[in-house]
């Protein structure tokens, strides 16, 4: 009975660990960002499902009906995807000059070579 | 660059009808869902694509990325040109009611500008960021 | 007439200012007219922050709907005592960080890139203004992300390779401090309704108990930790510092961590007020523990580093451990400690980042090896170093004395001298990491490199000494900051009503 009412929030938490722990367990940069990428996802999940309103609509304003959504954690949302995005594209970027630097994008590999540097 | 036949005739039909989506949903925005970041990304899209199949070179020639850099920041400054026009006009800080005699037109004029501003920011930088990425492949 | 209507837009043009500088910048390309534009920006917006000041000192909180749109459903800008002196910290370093960075600019990065490392350091100055005056917990956020993504590209522009690595593991934890702060501002969302943070205090204290709240607490007082810091959540901060241009360095240590210090004293004083954050959530034992072992670590290690600039930014942590404990504490008392040292770390930490700055400029190291005999060959520069050391350690007739006077009392005043003494430790321990780059300095003979070396040239030694004057000036002359920090320290403890 719980489960079936929380389960957005179960979800976001769920998908939010997975995210976490690739970023946490992977040494390969790009999976990383893609960790990243996941734990931002599930925070948008999560904002956008607190906006829904029982029985409530798209909020676009159409005759005959009463009970819209609440827009405002979906304009919030939108400014948040845009941050995530510009992270990843930085991140992404960032990559490929450690690359270049580098040659690898492991991150154990980059270490050995600023040791023995 | 790639030479399949069905997709180059494909793409060619498509461009333009995503361009003209791009800009449905930037100028119905203030009606519908939309705006200046969907429509942006969109219409970034419809060159990303022409990019893909036709080669960056010839993407190149049509938007270099110095055009690119400017037209990201003058987006930026038509937003914060708007905000200041509204101040001039006493009002306070993209009050878009102060753009014109009665406060509804005042605010669909201020929401039509800084969209504009938004929908070319995000369409020159979503290009800017794809030649960051495809250029550096490219070389050897 | 025209003036009042300015006054009324202050607030506004604190933000929107260097946000149209930016991309004109872009379009201007040439980098010699976007570090003049720069200049002249970064200097209006210190008179607009002083202007404001004395507006709020005279008047008052200051409110600012943007758009025209009433403060619980619009974004307001608020401007109370805090955040006034906060902005006039971050204009003010800004001021004389960017006249200083054209000669070390010029030959750290390459000449293509100059001017997206003033566009850059702009839209980083925007954020971190737009932080300090918005009264939005969203808008925060907002802010937040633009000061931290252009603080991760000035990073990456370091000469070394090194700064590449450093920029990364910065944009993970930060991006991760970031979202965090994100998840708290939505759970504060989801129990008030609203994002106005005068509104949020209003509401707060009806939902006291609620388990929801005190998650939204511990998200935002973690994820702002990343960003300020806080031991054990600043691994990214040394190596950012270390390998990032010098400009970049002087910049970001003197104001970014500030602006967070401030957010952070928002929330828990302003938005959470007093009783939740020290009474329901053990907040302030936290943050005392906390200060101490980064204090103590820190400094500690600071002691062993062979390169100066990673000296200095563990340095950093552990001035961070002092502000801390002030907060920590809980009363009027240490709140002004924090607040007085908030101004006085930047004042510090920036003269200190310059001189380093300035003798990187001539033997193109700041390796202890490098540096020896240094203080003969650029003796200007080296004295710099040495006031600012002995602001840091804290000597009396500067600016380091005065806050650690203030944190020192207040740990007296509630009986707690093991505490006190942990501070005079510390200060004992900055004497030795000093110490050793004056011995290396002034007593041993000189390097190759540091015995060619010229002084530093004037555009980057006048500004440096600027600074360090202002050192001995607000370290004498205590009135200026002590009231307005007095001010804001009793303010935050009424919270926002």
């Amino acid at each position: 009975m719980r489960f079936s009412q929380l389960y957005n929030y179960e979800i976001a938490i769920f998908l939010s660990m997975i995210g976490f722990y690739v970023l946490v367990s992977r040494g390969n940069l790009v999976k990383k960002v893609a960790g990243l990428s996941m734990f931002q996802t599930s925070v948008f999940i999560l904002y956008i499902s607190m906006g829904v309103v029982q029985d409530g609509t798209v909020p676009i304003l159409v005759d005959g009906v009463r009970v819209y959504s609440n827009p405002l954690p979906h304009v919030l949302i939108l400014t948040a995807i845009v941050v995530g995005v510009a992270t990843t594209a930085v991140a992404l970027a960032l990559i490929i000059r450690i690359k270049e630097a580098y040659d690898t994008v492991e991150e154990d590999e980059i270490h050995e070579q600023d040791r023995s540097f | 660059m790639l030479h399949h036949t069905v997709l180059r005739v494909v793409s060619k039909l498509l461009i333009p009808v995503i361009m003209l989506f791009a800009l449905y949903v930037q100028f119905h925005g203030d009606y519908s869902p939309g705006g200046g970041f969907q429509a942006g990304v969109i219409f970034a899209a419809a060159i990303i694509l022409y990019a893909l199949l036709f080669g960056l070179d010839n993407t190149l020639d049509v938007l270099p990325s110095g055009v690119l850099q400017g037209t990201a920041a003058l987006g930026v400054l038509l937003y914060a040109g708007v905000g200041i026009t509204t101040v001039l006009m006493g009002g306070n800080f993209l009050d878009y009611n102060r753009l014109a005699a009665d406060g509804p037109t005042g605010q669909h004029l201020g929401i039509f500008l800084v969209e504009l501003g938004v929908g070319i920011t995000v369409s020159s930088v979503m290009l800017l960021l794809y030649y960051a990425f495809a250029g550096r492949g490219s070389r050897p | 007439m025209i003036s009042s209507a300015v006054t009324l837009q202050l607030p506004a043009l604190q933000v929107a200012l260097p946000l149209i500088s930016a991309p004109l910048g872009l379009l201007l390309r040439r980098h010699r007219l976007v570090w003049a534009l720069a200049v002249v920006v970064c200097w209006m917006s210190l008179a607009i922050s002083w202007l404001l000041l004395q507006q709020v000192l005279a008047e008052g909180t200051i409110s600012y709907a943007m758009g025209g749109w009433a403060a619980p459903w619009g974004i307001e800008y608020r401007i109370d005592a805090v955040n006034a002196y906060v902005a006039l910290i971050v204009t003010g370093i800004a001021s004389v960080v960017v006249p200083y960075a054209r000669r070390s600019v010029e030959q750290e990065i390459d000449e293509g890139r100059i001017t997206y490392f003033y566009v850059l350091l702009l839209l980083c100055f925007t954020g971190l203004l737009g932080m300090t005056v918005t009264g939005d917990a969203f808008n925060l956020f907002v802010f937040l992300e633009i000061s931290s993504l252009s603080t991760y590209a000035l990073i990456s522009l370091g000469r070394d390779r090194r700064a590449l690595t450093a920029a990364f593991q910065y944009l993970i934890m930060g991006t991760i401090g970031g979202t965090f702060v994100l998840i708290g501002v939505g759970f504060l969302y989801v129990v008030t309704g609203t994002l106005n943070m005068a509104d949020l205090a209003d509401r707060l204290p009806e939902v006291t108990q609620l388990r929801t709240l005190h998650t939204a607490f511990a998200f935002l007082v973690v994820g702002i930790g990343l960003k300020l810091a806080m031991f054990p959540l600043h691994l990214w901060l040394p190596n950012a510092y270390a390998y990032a241009p010098n400009a970049a360095t002087i910049f970001v240590a003197a104001t970014s961590t500030k602006v967070a210090v401030y957010a952070l004293l928002r929330y828990i004083g302003s938005v959470f007020g007093p009783v939740i954050s020290y009474e329901d959530v053990p907040f302030g034992e936290i943050a005392i523990i906390l200060a101490v072992i980064g204090l103590l670590s820190c400094s500690f290690v600071a002691i062993f580093q062979s390169n100066v600039k990673r000296m200095l930014a563990y340095s950093s942590v552990a001035q961070i451990g002092y502000i801390l404990m002030g907060i920590g504490l809980a009363s009027k008392t240490g709140l002004m400690a924090s607040l007085l040292h908030l101004f006085n770390h930047a004042l510090m930490k920036a003269g200190l980042f310059m001189a380093v700055g300035c003798m990187f400029y001539r033997i193109g190291s700041v390796r202890l090896d490098d540096l020896r005999g240094i203080g003969h060959s650029m003796p200007w520069t080296f004295a710099a170093f040495v006031l600012g050391g002995l602001s840091l350690i804290g000597v009396p007739l500067t600016v380091g004395f005065v806050s650690k006077w203030y944190l020192v009392l207040a740990y007296l005043e509630q009986d707690l001298w093991p505490l006190a003494f942990v501070i005079l430790f510390g200060s004992l321990l900055s004497v030795i990491y000093v110490w050793r780059v004056v011995e290396v300095a002034w007593f041993e003979s000189p390097s190759p490199r540091a015995a060619e070396a010229r002084e530093a040239p004037l555009a980057m030694l006048v500004p440096t000494w600027i600074l360090l004057l202002a050192n001995v000036f607000f370290g004498v002359q205590t009135e200026l900051t002590v009231g307005v920090a007095g001010l804001a320290a009793q303010i935050l403890t009424e919270g926002l009503r």
